[in-house]
């Protein structure tokens, strides 16, 4: 049985971050969940789907954010309780609707998971979702641990229904993926009746319709907004989640939140003597803030330290309020991001934390390490560890389509370029994919800048214009830029890479796919019929097929107006079908192999670069790893030699 | 409190994407937490699962959360599913006195598989490596799993390797359990095979040195 479902209340276990926050909604009755896959948020809504039918539960990947939000809503207008999960950037798709219904409230719990990324360790950018929260006006909680991760997303629940708004919860790739212990609560037992109630007086917040504003009326709604985040405030300022721990009177006062706290109390731990005189105080609850308890606590030191992730958010909004305070309390240190003290810039560590106390504190750190060791071992690695750049997977679908992508370019020969967006394929921007890649924006941009420099034709520009995005990209937020590329007759081939799935963050399914995220079967929406629908002329090939794919795209070259979709349809290589299963045995005839005296300028390895391919240094000649190969056969058409051959795999 | 453990002792498994490494630290972790410590680990995955370096940082302690984020200097145990990736891990949280054991395969990144780049040959690591850490170990995990007809369980036969120093609590009943959980039930006897290979290797490794290097002993 799911961990997520054992009714061992008082169990300890070690559990994923976005686990504790799929137990958490368990325990508080979760009914519906939705969500678009991104990382590092996807396992949430992974594990919720898997348990759905024994939890009775409806879990949803829905078509993008914004809609992934609505559904979670409709939920919450229904009196159920709603879970609603994406990364950070997926915040920026849903912010439309969400602006709206923090205005309209809601009425069963509904709790938003946004999950960042500091560091963009797995994302285009780094953005700080916090700030939604103020502009939002909604409230914001942000675990410090992975017993927190579970607790306070079982009590968002019952906040967002004491205040009739939504809570937003956010989580951080070292809390989400990052594991720890977390002692199991009880699950309740029962169903809620879904019934929404609209036939009540306007703005009767229990049977009234749901509408999130009156025109010309802001004393009503926007007003009933304000009122339930000062409730908010009052229920924050004795939460449990905000606590200090530390000497009575701290020569330093660290204000932390989310997994920065750990940092904190362990950067704290490794200055020794020193770490004594720095108090912690962690904030769970951090918009809006509770005033008063920061107030008390703030008052108990000269320095204040600031330490989060990314952006000096609590760092300023605690000096909004202690500006109101400055009579009779005196002047204080203040460091953090705008001090220059931390960075505001990239992810925290105990290291960085621990750096930045010694300063404040003016106390020299006691080396952890012989430093000739540190030395020693830096000069050594520089040579023996080469640098590990990101590439697509051997047997990717990717490499073999920007292959003939980029050939196909050059044999055009008028400086074409590629527009990009977010998948495996914005790696495309780097050698692994050719360099292919020319912009890189957010979801489904690539075929919006596409579709613009598609009309610029009357400005002179001659050169032809690729997009490219993925299959569920495409159901995203491609469509609407397809529409609008079609309709003011833009001139563009968009490039559509369908490795049947989601892949990047796992091969959730989308709207193209025969199943949803539940497992259960669900009608596919072509993507052919979408294109032709509109009016696109379509074609569909196999990447794999180089030559196939190569004369579409020079035919589609060719036609100088309008819009033309190719669809290239490979599963990804790592797709649950295709995992394990090489469809080639393929192997270097050494003797056909000519390595740099053929001419090809080693092709396979120097260009083509699978990693399943390696240049043997001694015979100079090109191999296969065995171990890494994944069998997709490519490589064999692209050796002029003809020296890579390829058999069926038994 | 447990004794003779550090508070908190500090793991790193490294390797590439696709190495099995986030499986290796879930075993790891969870066949701690059996033995009742209390367990962080430290991971990120997504983009690095693309040919990029994966670490874990697994933080074992008698009762205190740790962060999922080892300082620098800090690591009390290296075990590299990747040579080059060991050698990595151990500028930025090694010192001469940490447990280093480390796989031989090579995964080749790609600009060295392009030329722009140079992998040493592996005798020159191990011999780099040993002038820092005396005590480092590296067992052919990678040569042994091919033996096994499945390449992948590399990562396994590092975990027995690991579990054979002593180091750390960590015997065959525990990794029954939490393989059977994170691997499914259909390959636990591959599992099985490739911890105790990795236990063999080790012990074949130390009968070849003068003096013992861990404290085999230590605990039963």
């Amino acid at each position: 049985m799911s961990l997520l479902l054992k009714n061992k209340e008082g169990d300890k276990r070690l559990l994923m971050g976005n686990e504790a926050i799929a137990r958490g909604a368990i325990e508080a009755g979760l009914a519906v969940a939705t969500g678009y896959p991104g990382t590092p948020s996807s396992e949430i809504i992974e594990n919720l789907s898997r348990i759905s039918r024994q939890a009775g539960i409806y879990v949803e990947w829905s078509v993008n954010e914004k809609v992934a939000a609505e559904a979670a809503a409709a939920a919450s207008f229904a009196g159920l309780r709603s879970l609603c999960v994406m990364k950070q950037n997926g915040v920026n798709v849903a912010s439309d609707f969400l602006l709206h219904l923090a205005e309209s409230g809601t009425r069963g719990g509904m709790v938003l998971v946004p999950c960042d990324d500091p560091g963009a360790l797995s994302s285009v950018n780094e953005g700080d979702a916090r700030f939604f929260a103020r502009m939002l006006e909604v409230p914001l909680l942000e675990p410090g641990d992975f017993q927190e991760a579970k607790d306070m997303t079982r009590w968002a629940f019952a906040l967002s229904e004491e205040i009739r708004n939504f809570v937003v919860l956010r989580s951080v790739t070292r809390l989400s993926h990052a594991s720890g212990m977390v002692s199991l609560g009880k699950i309740p037992r029962g169903r809620t009746q879904a019934q929404f109630r609209h036939a009540g007086a306007l703005l009767d917040p229990e049977s009234g319709p749901m509408i999130s504003c009156l025109p010309g009326a802001p004393q009503f709604t926007h007003r009933r907004q304000q009122d339930k985040i000062r409730t908010a405030r009052e229920i924050f300022e004795t939460s449990p989640f905000n606590y200090y721990e530390g000497p009575r009177r701290p020569e330093v006062l660290i204000v932390a939140s989310s997994i920065c706290s750990l940092y904190s109390r362990e950067a704290i731990a490794m200055l020794g003597k020193a770490g004594k005189k720095c108090g912690l105080l962690k904030m769970g609850t951090t918009w809006p803030l509770p005033e008063k308890f920061l107030q008390k606590h703030l008052s108990s030191a000269e320095k204040i330290v600031f330490v989060e992730e990314v952006l000096p958010f609590l760092e300023e909004n605690v000096l909004m309020l202690a500006g109101r305070w400055t009579r009779g309390k005196g002047p204080k240190s203040y460091y953090g991001k705008n001090s220059g003290t931390l960075p505001s810039y990239g992810e925290m560590n105990p290291d960085l934390i621990a750096e930045a106390l010694g300063k404040v504190l003016a106390v020299r750190r006691r080396p952890v390490r012989p430093e000739s060791f540190a030395a020693k071992a830096g000069a050594f690695a520089d040579n023996a560890a080469p640098r590990r750049e990101l590439t697509f997977c051997p047997g990717c679908p990717h490499r073999a389509s920007f292959w003939s992508i980029h050939s196909a370019l050059k044999l055009d020969g008028r400086e074409g370029f590629v527009c990009g967006d977010i998948g495996c394929y914005t790696l495309a921007a780097f050698p692994t994919g050719f360099n292919s890649l020319r912009t890189v924006h957010s979801m489904g941009s690539g075929a919006g800048l596409a579709g613009g420099f598609g009309r610029l034709r009357a400005f002179g520009l001659r050169q032809p214009i690729l997009a490219v995005c993925g299959d569920s990209t495409f159901f995203h937020a491609a469509v609407p830029a397809l529409i609008n590329a079609v309709h003011h007759q833009a001139d563009l081939t968009m490039v559509i890479l369908d490795n049947r799935g989601t892949a990047m963050t796992g091969f959730q399914p989308h709207p193209g796919l025969p199943v949803n995220a539940m497992q259960e079967s669900a009608p596919p929406v072509e993507i052919e019929n979408i294109c032709r629908g509109i009016g696109v002329e379509t074609e569909i090939r196999d990447p794999f097929d180089l030559k196939g794919t190569r004369d579409a795209l020079l035919s589609f070259l060719e036609k100088k107006e309008g819009a033309r979709v190719l669809i290239l349809r490979q599963a990804c290589s790592l797709s649950p079908e295709k995992k394990k299963k090489n469809s080639f045995k393929v192997r270097v005839d050494e003797n056909a192999c000519r390595g740099e005296r053929c001419g090809c300028n080693r092709l396979c390895t120097r260009i083509f670069r699978c990693p399943g391919l390696y240049w043997d240094n001694r015979k100079q000649v090109a191999r296969i790893d065995d171990v890494v190969c994944a069998g997709c056969g490519v490589c064999a058409s692209i050796c002029p030699a003809g020296a890579i051959l390829k058999e069926d795999a038994v | 409190m447990k004794p003779g453990l550090k508070n908190p002792f500090n793991l790193i498994v490294t390797g590439v994407g696709g190495q099995g490494n986030v499986l290796a630290s879930r075993i790891l972790g969870n066949m701690l937490a059996l033995g009742g410590f209390q367990i962080t680990i430290g991971e990120t995955f997504g983009a690095s699962q693309r040919g990029g370096s994966v670490m874990s940082h697994i933080r074992i302690s008698p009762g205190s959360t740790w962060s999922p984020q080892i300082p620098k200097g800090c690591a009390d145990a290296i075990v590299a599913l990747e040579p080059a990736e060991g050698v990595r891990v151990l500028s930025d949280y090694g010192h001469d006195k940490v447990c280093f054991i480390s796989n031989t395969r090579p995964v080749y990144p790609a600009g060295v598989i392009a030329g722009g780049a140079v992998y040493p040959p592996i005798e020159e690591i191990r011999s780099g490596v040993l002038s820092l850490v005396p005590d480092a170990l590296f067992i052919d995990a990678t040569e042994e799993a091919i033996k096994l007809g499945r390449p992948i369980l590399g990562n396994i036969v590092m975990i027995g390797a690991l579990a054979a120093t002593r180091l750390l609590p960590l015997d065959r009943k525990k990794f029954r359990v939490a393989a059977d959980k994170f691997a499914g039930s259909d390959s636990l006897d591959y599992n099985l095979k490739a911890f105790d290979a990795g236990r063999r290797l080790f012990q074949t490794a130390m009968s070849r040195r003068s003096r013992p290097a861990y404290p085999v002993t230590r605990r039963s």
